[in-house]
């Protein structure tokens, strides 16, 4: 994304001044890590919550100070339902997001090594790909009720187009000369694939998989909050009902954990995957 | 006018100390068009950075008319190599141009006479209103010597500013880089590591040693103030000086072979500089 | 001229098709679930396109604006202010990772305790959900900006405000695109949702409606309204962006062709 260089100088100057503005131009040590720096700042947000409602900045009736959120979420794990609610997400979202992403692959793979498929599908790509996933709640609600497909609708749907439009972006970015030179050799369409399509779409394929996993798990945890199928969404709406105020926040916390380890799941198995690729790209814009 | 005395800068990382300039001293005279050439990775970029205040030293000082260099002195112009990335591709050529000269608080009708004269000096009258990225890379390099010349600068520092250019547009360059010093009689320093180029555009050629950096020679060029590309560069005194720098350049560190420890074969070089 | 009838045929084939075998297919469909298309189409001309336009949809958008400019708004400037700032980036970039992390929806809930059920509420949903892309993408993009760039402005003696105007958020400006292209997703995701839990109206409210009280081809209708919605706003995105960025997408294309 950013403007790339035309030329590098290779002197040391450049590099240390340009590249590394910490190791060139600081002069006095380092008096905080950045990891320091960074769990001060969970610390901060942990005592703010703690105290800014205790003096009544924040309404005591709707802000739980952080002690209040921690000891609900302590008494959350103690409880076996919460962890069968944990594992229902869980299980929503990768059960979504694994269909969402082979079908995003196979059919980005099909689609994008055709000129003429890519030319009649753009429309109703570009068409479909910005409705947003709920709209599709109601029709989930009357086909399937609370049961574990309505859930699947939604997430299936929503992370299949990221998939897509990653690989149809990977595809395109085809070497011609290496698709010539394999088609040369006589390469059937699967060797082509195998050899040639997949090692160069591979990186957009880790893109859409990341995203598609952030978004996988929006759509799941909405999917129980507003259907009601059962997960940390639903119980997190039954909490908010009858006014178990601290636990509602702590199901935020466990949401936001949630995500945080599904981020840095993704971006895990990127990195593994694409260890060997020479360029760790960026991500397309769309 | 620019005084660079004793300056010395070290990069601490965090594994390995890197000296990227000794000891330098030298001297820019009012009006003097001065080339400085090393090998690659000599630090003319960090010594470069250094006299602009992009950069503080670790020793030493820059002084420009009297004044103690501690940030980008007003009336000092940069022409950067990477002409890409130095021009704002965001904004038209002309708005390049006149951006420094808004931040002068130049008048506008003033603005508009100096953007002008300054895109017809260069040879660009007529593409004021394109993107810098629609123009070949020459081309780029030239609006970037526009906006130098238009912000009227004393002196005008040139950092290596046609590496990236073919070979026929750089001799145009050259010339039009001469041309304009004429023209504007401010104080040029261009850096170069091309040996050809710094003896063809300078009157003086300062040749720097490899990294850590100290100054090899200081050498004046004797050659008539009237250039051109086939004459000069065929005469015989244009190869004598050519090869001078060249052995200068090239020339062992014999100070090495005297003491075995690096350290102190670069603390006589440091006295000899 | 056959150049121009192909593109429109390439264009409009597939959906044709699509929405032909949709015609035919539901034509005397007796399914409660699955109406004919004709009543759909006749539902949504009737009621959306009639008196719900200005009863649910238009609020809808309203509340959508408002919620989408404050993100916008709050996004970009404590964007530029933690990529400007190491120490604030390093300090908040936890914080940061975990409050994006959090599916927006699951503030409804926390929400409508502190604000109620009224727009208020449901404006704070669709910007606190909307304004992490933003931020991130904008600190990320200020951060980025270039170094000879930024040597340039410094020996131009471009500072301050000038800085920011000239060369910041210019130069931040495709990752600003990104966040806010994000961030118009997620605010409609949130605008629906924000009306499913308590409204009095709202696309998302009439939608639900609809579907409870059994009237089909309505829901349906409201399906494709909402549909409609998020491509047109995702079109008009793309022409802003378009125009705004000409620029970048010009430069883009230089760079791809050297």
């Amino acid at each position: 994304m950013t403007v790339p260089t035309t030329t590098t100088s290779a002197e040391p100057g450049a590099v240390a001044a340009g590249a590394q503005p910490s190791t060139g131009r600081s002069r006095r040590p380092r008096a905080s890590s950045p990891v320091l720096l960074g769990l001060l700042g969970l610390a901060a947000l942990v005592v703010l919550f703690e105290v800014l409602p205790r003096i009544g900045v924040l309404p005591r009736r709707f802000f739980p100070t952080s002690s209040e959120i921690g000891s609900a979420l302590v008494d959350q794990l103690g409880q076996p339902d919460f962890w069968a609610a944990l594992l229902d997400t869980i299980q929503g979202w990768a059960l979504g997001l694994a269909i969402a992403s082979v079908a995003g692959v196979v059919l980005g793979i099909v689609i994008g090594s055709s000129h003429l498929l890519r030319e009649l599908t753009a429309s109703t790509i570009e068409f479909l790909r910005p409705i947003p996933s709920v709209a599709l709640i109601p029709l989930a609600v009357l086909l399937f009720g609370t049961s574990i497909e309505s859930k699947l609708l939604l997430v299936v749907y929503a992370a299949f187009w990221q998939m897509l439009i990653q690989v149809l972006y990977g595809v395109q970015d085809v070497d011609p000369v290496a698709q010539d030179t394999a088609r040369a050799y006589r390469f059937g369409f699967l060797a082509r694939v195998r050899y040639v399509t997949w090692p160069t779409a591979l990186p957009y394929v880790m893109t859409g998989l990341r995203l598609s996993a952030a978004v996988a798990l929006i759509l799941a945890v909405t999917a129980e909050l507003v259907i009601g199928n059962p997960g940390i969404g639903n119980r997190l709406a039954v909490a908010q009902s009858s006014g178990a105020i601290a636990t509602s926040y702590a199901l935020v916390v466990v949401a936001g954990l949630l995500g945080v380890v599904v981020n840095l799941a993704a971006r895990f198995v990127e990195r593994r995957a694409l260890s060997w690729h020479p360029s760790q790209r960026g991500e397309v814009a769309l | 006018m620019l005084e660079v005395n004793g300056v010395k800068k070290v990069y601490e990382g965090k594994s390995r100390t890197v000296e990227a300039v000794r000891n330098l001293t030298f001297t820019l005279g009012q009006g003097e068009f001065t080339c400085l050439v090393g090998p690659s990775g000599s630090g003319k970029t960090t010594l470069l950075k250094i006299m602009s205040g992009l950069l503080d030293p670790t020793e030493g000082e820059v002084l420009m008319e009297g004044k103690r260099v501690d940030g980008p002195p007003p009336g000092m112009a940069i022409v950067f190599q990477e002409y890409g990335r130095s021009l704002f591709p965001w904004m038209s050529i002309r708005d390049n141009v006149e951006l420094p000269l808004k931040q002068k608080k130049v008048p506008a009708a003033r603005r508009k006479e100096l953007v002008d004269e300054s895109l017809s000096a260069v040879g660009l009258a007529d593409v004021h209103s394109a993107y810098p990225w629609q123009l070949s890379g020459g081309m780029q390099q030239r609006v970037a010597i526009a906006r130098a010349i238009a912000y009227e600068p004393h002196v005008l520092l040139m950092d290596e500013p046609f590496a990236a250019v073919d070979a026929q547009t750089r001799a145009d360059l050259e010339d039009l880089v001469r041309d304009l010093w004429h023209r504007y009689k401010m104080t040029v320093l261009f850096v170069t590591h091309d040996i050809d180029e710094s003896v063809y555009l300078g009157q003086r050629v300062i040749i720097l040693s490899s990294s850590p950096t100290v100054v090899r020679e200081d050498l004046a060029i004797d050659l008539p103030d009237e250039r051109d590309q086939l004459n000069t560069r065929g005469s015989a005194r244009f190869n004598e000086l050519r090869a001078q720098v060249y052995s200068q350049i090239h020339r062992p560190r014999e100070e090495a072979v005297e003491a075995p420890s690096r350290d102190a074969g670069a603390t006589s070089l440091a006295k000899q500089g | 001229m056959t150049g121009v009838l192909k593109r429109v045929g390439f264009l409009l084939g597939l959906p044709a098709v699509l929405f032909a075998l949709w015609w035919t297919a539901s034509a005397g469909s007796t399914d409660f679930y699955f109406p004919p298309l004709s009543r759909i189409l006749e539902s949504l001309v009737d009621e959306w396109f009639g008196p719900r336009l200005m009863d649910d949809v238009v609020p809808s958008l309203l509340r959508l604006a408002a919620g989408y400019l404050v993100a916008a708004v709050v996004g970009i400037t404590l964007g530029v202010l933690i990529g400007t700032y190491k120490r604030l980036r390093d300090f908040l970039e936890p914080v940061l990772e975990f409050f994006r992390a959090i599916p927006p929806p699951v503030i409804v809930p926390i929400l409508m305790l502190v604000f109620g059920i009224e727009n208020t509420m449901k404006i704070v949903v669709i910007a606190f959900g909307c304004m992490w892309p933003i931020l991130l993408n904008t600190a990320e993009g200020v951060r980025a900006v270039d170094s000879t760039q930024s040597e340039t402005a410094r020996v131009y003696r471009i500072t301050g405000f000038a800085r920011l105007r000239y060369l910041v958020l210019p130069s931040a400006s495709p990752q600003i695109a990104a966040g806010l292209r994000q961030g118009l997703s997620v605010a409609i995701i949130l605008m629906v949702i924000s009306e499913l839990f308590a409204a009095s109206d709202g696309l998302g409210f009439a939608i639900v409606q609809a579907q409870r009280s059994f009237a089909i081809p309505e829901m349906w209708a409201g399906m494709i309204m909402l549909g409609l919605l998020g491509f047109l706003l995702s079109l008009l995105f793309r022409l802003v962006e378009s125009r705004w960025l000409a620029w970048y997408h010009g430069l883009r294309k230089a760079q791809k062709a050297g």
